[in-house]
């Protein structure tokens, strides 16, 4: 059988759906009857691909890391560099679309959640790109951990807005930026930031970010005349990951393997990795996935060293390739995520985000254990200068 | 005949409108929530929403958020909860009670066990905030089984084909959210509702209640006019938070008591 998800009410399996309240579905209907209006004409596409190009600087090279593969002794690294996009991680190719989708709906007003930073940037310059009012909503834990992202964000026209409640993270963000929305629907358009939420996000976010895995089925056949053995990605809530994991899914002989947060280990109980962990399936944020939950139903606070991987849920395409066994997901703790960090910058001259260290982290994992003729993909989602205060602070520096 | 059936029978043969409270459970303590149960019917509830405290109410405002998070400091849960009712009915047995919240917590506990459950203690009513008509197949399912009856909403928003299709499936009465936001907003416009209720009865032959921004007693009259029963939420579990635990009682009995005038007269 043919892998073809979502269906038409947005399921992945027993995952996805629409949970959401009464008065934001007639929005979320709408937003899935423009997106499934447009996604195929051939002016939005040519539009997004050329914002893509001139405009984020795409297609994104792949970087062979073979200093950081001799010094493994293994399989070699290669690294997607969305790093090297225009605001420095993969999150503008998915706020690129969804604001050509707003502009064609004659939304004046975007508002988006971020949990790194670096979503609310992409959302921030996308609205300054097109002439739009941005509103971000971010944890107050999260303002602190990635300042210099606030004030790119504010640089950019955006209003900020600290949420105070709950955990003060990502998860908050969403909740208080689902508030906005239901309070001014009508004007609205909502940037989700990731492969997950209620249908048609998921899907849309997904086939947005899906230029990743797109490109590298080009690009690495050039590099080294065949596909890589396996694509790593790290997974917060998902989109990068399913964007380079989705054009590989029905090639059965690349392994596919999605790095969540570990924090301080899957036994601490403070991690941020649902799938790892085995976390019953739930609902939050309008779909069901697996999530990490009490035995009573209510969201336990997650832990992680990067604020964009510090999410109690996972994407539901995540769930449904983890049950299906196309996808493998793994963990990688805090400590292994700054080693990995501090690697490629000594190795290689790169400095990435912490998201993505957990990615390559897992790779530099695998990669002693591998003969040197393997090839591991990994999609290095972020650059790291947003982390300089957290990595700096980590090490007793005060900036 | 169900509490509820019965409850809004009545009232129409007396020509009176439904006052409907809403408190969350374990807020400020969970031994209080009972005797404020007890106070509210003694005031002049006719039926009792209580709320099951969730650890992300995206759909409440800072108010109830914050009841949310004092009850589940207090150690409330759902199983919790369903025991409160238990105990409420040993003394009262026909004042309908409405369970109201988000499905998480009901997921977990599994909808089969959450109904049989709702059904021995004696709830009359679930209402789950963030799961529409499309998602809820299980839930209705195991709702009907134990003749729980499955509340809805419907939003200023919402199109004349989906009040059509949650016709069919509601039961006890319709909740109608009077505006854009969240609970506690205070941008409750009276000519929207006005104009938007004709539309929802003629698909809707049950009680059709009207709640979020309810904030005064002028208010709640003007809003009875309208329909069969009026919610109350934000502004008791406001009158809670200025309370203390030795006076909570008598002032929410007190702010209750003069919404019950006002919508009578
Ligand atoms: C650089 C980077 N990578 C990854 C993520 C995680 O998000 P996702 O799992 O949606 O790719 C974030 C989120 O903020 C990020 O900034």
């Amino acid at each position: 059988m043919k892998y073809s998800y979502p269906d038409q009410e947005g399921h992945f399996g027993q995952f996805g759906g629409v949970y959401m309240a009464e008065t934001l579905i007639p929005a979320v209907e709408e937003l899935r009857d423009q997106y499934l209006r447009f996604r195929d004409d051939p002016e939005f596409k040519a539009e997004f691909e050329y914002e893509l190009k001139h405009y984020v600087g795409r297609p994104s090279p792949i970087y062979h890391a073979k200093r950081l593969s001799d010094e493994l002794g293994g399989a070699q690294i290669y690294l997607k560099r969305e790093d090297l996009n225009h605001t420095g991680a993969h999150k503008i190719n998915n706020a690129i679309g969804q604001a050509l989708l707003a502009k064609r709906m004659g939304k004046k007003r975007v508002i988006a959640e971020t949990g790194a930073g670096m979503h609310g940037v992409a959302t921030a310059t996308v609205a300054a790109r097109f002439g739009m009012e941005c509103i971000v909503y971010m944890g107050a834990e999260d303002i602190q951990r990635q300042a210099p992202n606030v004030f790119r964000m504010k640089l950019l026209g955006a209003t900020v807005v600290p949420v105070e409640s709950g955990s003060r993270t990502l998860k908050d963000a969403c909740n208080e930026a689902i508030r906005d929305w239901v309070t001014n629907v009508e004007s609205t358009f909502y940037i989700f930031g990731t492969a997950a939420g209620p249908h048609p996000y998921p899907m849309m976010v997904r086939d947005f970010q899906c230029v990743i895995g797109d490109e590298a089925k080009v690009q690495m056949p050039e590099m080294i005349g065949r596909q890589p053995d396996a694509v790593i990605a790290c997974v917060g809530g998902g989109s990068n990951a399913i964007g380079l994991f989705h054009p590989y899914i029905d090639v059965p002989e690349v392994q596919i393997i999605g790095v969540e947060a570990g924090g301080h280990g899957i036994a601490s109980g403070q991690h941020a990795a649902p799938l790892t962990a085995n976390s019953k399936v739930g609902v939050l944020h309008g779909n069901k996935v697996y999530l990490i939950q009490d035995e009573n139903g209510q969201i336990i606070e997650t832990h992680s060293i990067s604020a964009g991987l510090d999410y109690p849920g996972v994407g539901p395409e995540h769930c449904l390739l983890k049950d299906i066994g196309r996808a493998q997901y793994v963990a990688i703790n805090d400590d292994e995520a700054l080693a990995a960090f501090d690697a490629l910058c000594r190795f290689e001259g790169i400095i990435p985000a912490l998201e993505s260290s957990h990615a390559l982290a897992h790779a530099m994992k695998i990669a002693p254990g591998m003969a040197k003729d393997k090839v591991l993909l990994v999609n290095l989602s972020g650059r790291g200068d947003k982390d300089m205060n957290t990595v700096a602070n980590i090490k007793g520096i005060t900036l | 005949m169900s509490r509820i059936d019965t409850t809004f029978e009545n009232l129409k043969q007396q020509n009176r409108k439904a006052l409907i409270p809403f408190i969350t459970a374990g807020d400020p303590a969970q031994a209080l929530t009972v005797p404020l149960m007890h106070g509210l019917v003694k005031a002049g509830a006719d039926v009792l929403e209580l709320g099951v405290p969730f650890s992300d109410p995206m759909a409440d405002g800072p108010t109830i958020q914050r009841a949310s998070e004092r009850a589940l400091k207090n150690g409330m849960s759902l199983r919790g909860v369903l025991d409160l009712v238990a105990e409420f009915r040993k003394q009262d047995t026909t004042t309908p009670v409405v369970l109201m919240g988000y499905g998480n917590p009901i997921e977990a506990m599994g909808w089969e066990a959450f109904a049989k459950r709702c059904a021995e203690v004696g709830v009359d009513g679930a209402l789950t905030v963030d799961f529409p008509p499309e998602e809820s197949h299980e839930a209705f399912e195991h709702l009907q089984a134990h003749g729980i009856a499955p509340i809805f909403l419907l939003a200023p928003t919402t199109k004349e084909a989906r009040i059509e299709q949650v016709a069919k499936l509601a039961r006890g009465y319709v909740y109608y959210v009077s505006l854009k936001g969240v609970t506690g907003a205070g941008n409750l416009d009276l000519s929207a509702i006005e104009e938007k209720l004709p539309q929802l009865r003629k698909h809707i032959k049950l009680p059709i209640g009207v709640g979020f921004g309810i904030r005064d007693a002028a208010t709640a009259k003007a809003v009875a006019k309208l329909c069969d029963g009026v919610v109350v939420g934000s502004r008791i579990v406001q009158e809670i938070e200025n309370s203390t635990e030795q006076n909570v009682v008598a002032n929410v009995g007190r702010l209750v008591q003069e919404l019950r005038v006002a919508i009578d007269n």
